[in-house]
């Protein structure tokens, strides 16, 4: 049977240029960056060299990047990090509805602990309103967090102008940057960014690694304690295989940049047009205009997600859905609900995402498929057209 | 996935819906009744996999039963025909022994029959137990 990944928002595969770069660092090049012999050394320079590549990806110095476990961590940091060092300041955040729960249960946690959070909508389009955010920042304000694209429908939010407004008012700007990095240009310095949370898996590196930028000047408290890694900044030693993996996977990233935009975004629109045009009662939410060139985000009228994929499945198909069925009480998706999606129809919402390895035929296999398995679902189905809902 | 029973009965006896879209799950489960015995049943389910795979057991538990042994299943024993559900999804188990019950129902309220099993019976009463367990997504 045809195996097609359609899933690389979840995680990539670690391409074999990674792969083979890391394998040495398992074995005969072990040695803990921290001790002083030869063999530690040669670590070291290891780190600062994938140190380099990933900064290299987001114009950053190297400096300015420090290693973690991965986008959670890093968003953790951020948050509980940013909040602590301006604690004497005040104690009110600013996020949005759709950040990924990295981000909504660190800011959960913080108002359970006396913070303020405000949580900004999202239009129907996707977008935050740069108005609201300008209107919610007070002399509390410490942090402002937005992601740069969302992992549910691929928007990319206005993060210049936004950093533009943080500035403005002094408050510190930080953006979860885990589905942007590798698929937008990232230019930190242009962007104005004081903190950026980045993982290597979504980017063809290793999982378990990721960094958090740190702007040059900007102070945050510490989130893990113990040794001096990272410049004193992140305690814990070093990950060495999968940050030379990290390094490897930016380098990659930053050479490919314009074909892997290119390739993803022709994919992921021939799918769109072939779902569009060929099965009815089908919508796309989230804009087309400024998204990630892979995301695909599509509603199935009359039917629900989870059985979409789990057929899917049985073709050798691995897709996502939108809603949430198994989380607790069937919450529906917090991003499609902030978009504005009916309920109903946000139950029966898949995303799709194309990556590098993704081909034509890939395509054309999902949607032949896709064409049965809907309408078998819809034939089963207690609602339709007729019916309503 | 290859259900049986699906679709829906000419002239059913006893149409029986629990659930809704919004809710991400809704059943429709159709019998058909000779000499108190259900001859027929089908169903219809917007739902996971496992709402299918439920909805298909209940109606083939029942095809054959007598109304009164129908009214005797529980969710609980279509889990078990079914080998087992996870957690999350024992949900789907109770929509289905709620679409049979509603079903049956509704063919006691067309031909003035009453059940001890229903007295007292609320048909759009909600689940008892809206648990979907405590898993998270990713």
């Amino acid at each position: 049977m045809r195996n097609v990944y359609l899933d690389y928002s979840a995680t990539t595969p670690v391409k074999e240029e990674v792969l083979n770069e890391m394998i040495p660092y398992f074995t005969e090049k072990f040695g803990n960056p921290s001790s002083l012999y030869d063999k530690g050394l040669e670590s070291k320079d290891a780190i600062t060299e994938a140190r380099e590549r990933v900064a290299s990806l987001i114009n950053a110095s190297a400096g300015e990047v420090f290693f973690t476990a991965g986008g959670t961590e890093s968003d953790n940091w951020a948050v509980f990090g940013s909040a602590e060092a301006l604690k004497s300041k005040g104690n009110h955040i600013i996020t949005t509805k759709i950040e990924h729960h990295a981000m909504l249960h660190s800011c959960e946690f913080l108002e359970k602990q006396g913070y303020e959070i405000t949580y900004l909508s999202i239009d129907k389009d996707g977008y935050i309103s740069l108005d609201e955010l300008e209107k919610a920042i007070t002399d509390k304000t410490v942090l402002i967090s937005i992601m740069m694209v969302n992992n549910e429908i691929g928007t990319v939010q206005p993060i210049k102008e936004a950093c533009a407004i943080a500035k403005k008012h002094g408050v510190l700007f930080h953006t979860d940057a885990v589905q942007a990095l590798g698929n937008v240009e990232i230019d930190v310095k242009d962007l104005g960014i004081d903190l950026m949370s980045m993982s290597s898996h979504k980017i063809y590196g290793p999982k378990g690694t990721g960094a958090l930028y740190i702007r040059k000047g900007v102070r945050i408290a510490n989130y893990l304690h113990g040794g001096a890694q990272e410049n004193r900044k992140r305690a814990g030693t070093e990950n060495l295989p999968g940050i030379i993996g990290f390094g490897k996977a930016a380098e990659l990233s930053k050479a490919n940049f314009e074909n892997h935009v290119k390739h993803c975004s022709e994919l992921r629109n021939y799918l769109k047009d072939r779902i569009i045009n060929e099965i009815p009662d089908t919508y796309v939410n989230g804009t087309m205009e400024h998204r990630h060139p892979g995301n695909l985000n599509i509603t199935f009228k009359y039917i629900e997600g989870e059985s979409i994929l789990l057929l899917l499945n049985q073709f050798g198909i691995s897709v996502s859905t939108g809603s949430a069925c198994s989380s607790t009480s069937l919450n529906p998706s917090h991003v499609l609900t902030a978009l504005g999606v009916p309920v109903e129809m946000i139950h029966g919402t898949i995303r799709f995402t194309v990556g590098d390895f993704t081909t034509k035929e890939d395509i054309d296999y999902v949607v032949e498929n896709l064409k049965t398995i809907v309408s078998r679902l819809r034939e089963l189905s207690p609602v339709n057209s007729m019916k309503g809902w | 996935m290859n259900p049986k029973n699906v679709g829906e009965l000419e002239n059913a006896d006893g149409t029986g819906t629990y659930g809704s879209p919004v809710c991400g799950d809704m059943m429709q489960i159709q019998i058909k009744v000779e000499d108190e015995k259900i001859v027929d049943a089908k169903f219809k389910t917007f739902g996971c996999g496992s709402a299918i795979a439920s909805s298909s057991m209940a109606t083939s538990m029942i095809i054959g039963k007598s109304i009164e042994e129908a009214l005797e299943i529980t969710n609980k024993e279509i889990i078990d025909n079914l080998g087992g559900l996870p957690p999350v999804k024992v949900h789907c188990s109770v929509l289905a022994d709620r679409a049979i019950k509603n079903a049956i129902y509704d063919y006691a309220q067309k031909n003035g029959k009453t059940y001890a099993a229903l007295e007292g019976y609320d048909p759009n009463e909600d689940e008892d137990e809206h648990d979907h367990g405590d898993v998270e997504e990713e």
